[in-house]
């Protein structure tokens, strides 16, 4: 019962994204769903995704990074000069580019954890100062263009295994994830039935196994009808699962949902919240960094304005997905979530022909919506 | 005299949990009507519907007042009629002076100005009525718990009051301030002011009161004058059965000495050159239940979480000895891993995650314990946190419930349980027993004695003498930051301990 209330969110947002994506389908006379258009999806939004992924632990400390949108695009640039201007090797740069955006981030988490001045005030420092130096370093001109091998990340697909025609990889490897997804909710079961722990009736289990063995394949499909499987959807699908790990199953992942929840009780069980700040502020730097590098892959080019306003939309992707503005609450499927709806809510619109205008205002109710549904929900648990 | 406010059979649920059942009282005009009951019985829920914080139509039964029937809607018209409830948790506003606090949501205001002459003449009347010799202009924030409560009850005098509820208006006083509240009552009464009030501390509904009105479990047990009663006839009615002795006994000798402070002294982490805690000497027993006794203020909390890894403090000089061995502590984790433990009088701000489940909380302490490789085995967790919940008999329905809704003695438990699992040598629990029900209190009292038969250290920091009397092999007494004195049980009486601090 308990963890049936505590997910209604996120059950909640489930559903809206379903029925947002049927009412796009039908508005736009089925292109919404086209095997194109999916893929497309994906690959736009693969940003906003790993920066939501950094932002949903920076929240459930019950703080924000404002800095990262700046930081993206400073990692961007950084990339272009290194690859482009000073011709570096890609298995140099990238790791310098990742060790950089980490660097900002500890930064942010010095003056945050270690010297308490109030986040809003650092990331907000961070913004301005690396808005300041992408412009700086790029001299207000655009690098262009990337080898080959660089943009493969953000835009390239899968080799086919079959040759031409339909593809076999795609579907071949989401096959593959839906079944390893299936072993294991298996084994989990079984496990916790050995131990005579509570769990869902076997029609409820069956039910959800099936769904989302059913969502992936559908992917598969999707990827498979269109240009194959992107090699960003393995990255995505790698972060995710690695970031739920450590969120959900690691001690340091439930140092930082006590450090969001109540940082005095937290300090007195002898955890090191400064710590745990400051390193939880060090890994979005570094997401970050990560996303500036596939933003500048996707558009083969660094430049000065790319990476307009992803700080904001990283943050409400997050708090569509679930997360608490007041810390201690949220899942990183959660921010999975909540850039979909807000991936899906800005194709669909354009697709209707609607410019990035309505794109924001509806994307502002949507936020708005989300966390006012929370609340709600939590006042009425509370009286309850 | 006349009946006031009658509240006839009220019902109130809580989605299907029944709160409330069928509960009735009566109060007379100008009396102090006391009602008691273990956590969760019901008391405040009462409250709350008299004051209209659950409206008209959310419960059943009805609220005659006045010789009317009365639907309040809300507390401001509640307010309206003259009953005024100051809850336990107070409504101030840290930053804003005594005489905005006072007048708040209800200034001396001439079209839109505020009239700060006027505010200031009857700040200062209202002041002497309560007996609270301060500056109407100094900060809610710079005055103690104790004159706090005096200013809530000065905000409530403002106002048109006939009726004052008052939940738990002394759990965060000391005995001086809780006396000179209770006296504030009793004038009050004189000037026809009608109060309930709501406490833990049977002394001093003893005191005050002229009817006492008892709930368990959602229902009204009885109301009897205030006439020939006694503790144990009272907790009698509150747990349903007889608790012979308040403290169990005891049958442990202690062995040698386990845990030494030498020549502490601790300065404020703010003020540079404060000394709070002044050069003291303490030892503990292996099996030893040691007591330290003080007012509110004399610095106890403060030295407690200093020894635990400088959780308080800055410029801490002294020694830390275990068996013998000196140790240095310099973070709370190294104060735990060397078997140390301070469990914290406020469990809601800093003993527990409330948002959590009891499983998660109970493993925080000592999560390395529930890991296996990089990943919290959540099973293992479940198991020890299911042992603990038989172990402590808690009252919950799994171990998935979250902390937040459990009742206090329960969330104590939880701390408890925490501690426990981190299995330390040396336990400092301070004041366990805040907020606890009476049946509960006596579980926590044989969970010590449990502690202590297994050879553990316990230090208990108490203001309430009986507790540490009844409790401790040994006690300190201290007073201002020091030491002022060391008794054993044998020699331990309230007039004792209050000499000593009175002395110094």
């Amino acid at each position: 019962m308990s963890t049936i209330r505590g997910n209604i969110k996120q059950l909640g947002m489930i559903i809206a994204l379903v029925a947002m994506t049927i009412l796009f389908q039908i508005t736009t006379n089925g292109t919404m769903l086209l095997p194109g258009n999916i893929t497309n999806l994906i690959l736009q939004n693969s940003h906003i995704l790993i920066l939501a992924i950094g932002m949903m632990l920076v929240i459930i400390t019950g703080r924000v990074d404002l800095s990262v949108g700046s930081l993206a695009g400073f990692s961007s640039a950084l990339s272009g000069i290194f690859i482009i201007s000073w011709g570096l090797p890609l298995w140099v740069a990238m790791p310098v580019v990742l060790l950089i955006g980490a660097l900002a981030g500890a930064w942010n988490g010095y003056w945050i954890a270690y010297r308490n001045i109030p986040f809003f005030v650092v990331t907000l420092a961070g913004m301005l100062a690396f808005q300041g130096l992408t412009m700086a370093v790029l001299g207000g001109g655009t690098i262009a263009t990337f080898p080959r091998a660089f943009t493969q990340i953000a835009s390239g697909f899968l080799p086919n295994l079959a040759g031409g025609g339909f593809n076999v990889t795609a579907i071949a490897l989401c096959g593959l994830g839906a079944l390893v997804f299936v072993v294991f909710e298996l084994r989990k079961r079984k496990t916790i039935q050995k131990f005579e722990g509570e769990v869902a009736s076997m029609p409820f289990f069956l039910a959800k196994l099936i769904l989302i063995a059913g969502a992936i394949m559908l992917f598969g499909y999707w990827f498979a009808e269109a240009r194959g499987m992107p090699i960003i959807m393995i990255l995505l699908a790698f972060l995710v699962i690695l970031y739920s790990f450590i969120a959900s199953k690691t001690v340091m992942g439930r140092h930082i949902y006590a450090t969001g929840g109540n940082p005095k009780a937290a300090e007195l069980n002898g955890i090191k919240t400064k710590k745990v700040v400051f390193w939880v502020y060090v890994n979005m730097g570094m997401l970050a960094a990560l996303a500036g590098m596939v933003v500048a892959a996707r558009f083969d080019a660094a430049s000065p304005r790319a990476d307009a306003g992803f700080e904001l939309q990283a943050i409400a992707a997050s708090f569509i997905g679930g997360a608490s503005p007041l810390g201690g609450v949220g899942k990183i499927v959660g921010a999975v979530i909540g850039a979909m709806v807000m991936g899906v809510l800005n194709n669909g619109l354009r697709l209707l022909g609607h410019g990035a205008d309505i794109q924001l205002a509806i994307t502002g109710f949507v936020l708005l919506a989300a966390v006012a549904f929370d609340v709600y929900v939590k006042t009425k648990s509370k009286s309850a | 005299m006349d009946t006031l406010l009658e509240m006839r059979s009220i019902t109130k649920r809580f989605d299907s949990v029944l709160a409330l059942d069928n509960v009735s009282i009566t109060v007379k005009k100008g009396e102090i009507h006391a009602i008691v009951g273990e956590n969760g019985a019901g008391k405040s829920t009462l409250m709350k519907i008299l004051s209209g914080v659950y409206p008209y139509g959310d419960y059943e039964g009805e609220i005659i007042y006045k010789g009317e029937t009365c639907r309040f809607k809300d507390i401001r018209e509640s307010e309206k009629q003259g009953i005024v409830i100051i809850h336990q948790e107070l409504a101030l506003i840290p930053y804003l002076s005594i005489s905005e606090n006072i007048f708040i949501g209800n200034e001396q205001a001439k079209r839109g100005l505020i009239d700060w002459n006027v505010t200031h003449q009857k700040t200062k009347a209202l002041l002497k009525q309560v007996g609270l010799d301060e500056n109407p202009n100094t900060l809610v924030s710079n005055i103690g718990v104790g004159k706090q409560q005096l200013v809530e009850i000065a905000k409530a005098l403002s106002k048109r009051v006939d009726v004052l509820v008052l939940d738990e208006p002394t759990a965060a006083l000391n005995d001086i301030e809780s006396e000179n509240l209770l006296n504030l009552l009793l004038e009050l009464k004189k000037e026809g002011i009608t109060c309930i009030l709501i406490s833990h501390k049977l002394q001093e509904l003893l005191k005050v009161s002229d009817q006492i009105t008892i709930i368990r479990d959602g229902k009204t047990v009885e109301t009897f004058p205030n006439e020939n009663v006694d503790e144990n006839r009272i907790i009698r009615g509150m747990v349903g059965r007889d608790i012979l002795d308040r403290f169990p006994a005891r049958d442990v000798v202690p062995g040698e000495v386990l845990f030494e402070v030498k020549d502490w002294t601790v300065y404020h982490p703010d003020i540079a050159d404060k000394k709070v805690i002044d050069h003291i000497n303490l030892y503990a027993r292996k099996g030893e239940v040691v007591g330290i006794a003080g007012l509110m203020g004399a610095g106890r909390t403060e030295f407690a979480m200093s020894l635990f890894g400088g959780a308080y403090g800055a410029k801490i000089s002294g020694q830390i000895l275990k068996d013998g061995k000196p140790l240095v502590l310099k973070s709370i984790s190294q104060a735990i891993d060397n078997g140390i433990a301070y469990v914290t009088e406020d469990r809601k701000q800093f003993g527990l995650l409330l948002d959590e489940t009891i499983c998660r909380n109970t493993s925080l302490a000592n999560l390395k314990a529930v890991t296996q490789g990089l990943a919290v085995d959540e099973i293992k967790e479940k198991r020890v946190a299911e042992d603990y919940r038989g172990k402590m008999d808690l009252r919950a329905r799994d171990v998935m419930q979250h902390a937040k809704n459990l009742s206090g003695g329960n969330q104590q438990k939880v701390v408890l349980s925490k501690w426990l699992f981190a299995d330390p040598d040396v336990l400092i629990l301070d004041e366990p027993t805040r907020g606890v029900d009476v049946g509960a209190k006596y579980e926590i009292y044989q969970i010590i004695n449990e502690l202590a038969r297994q050879g553990k250290c316990v230090i208990v920091i108490s203001s309430e003498l009986p507790e540490v009397i009844g409790l401790s092999d040994r006690i300190y007494i201290m007073n201002e930051g020091r030491i002022v004195g060391e008794l054993p049980q044998a020699e331990a009486t309230q007039e004792a301990i209050m000499e000593r601090i009175m002395e110094h």
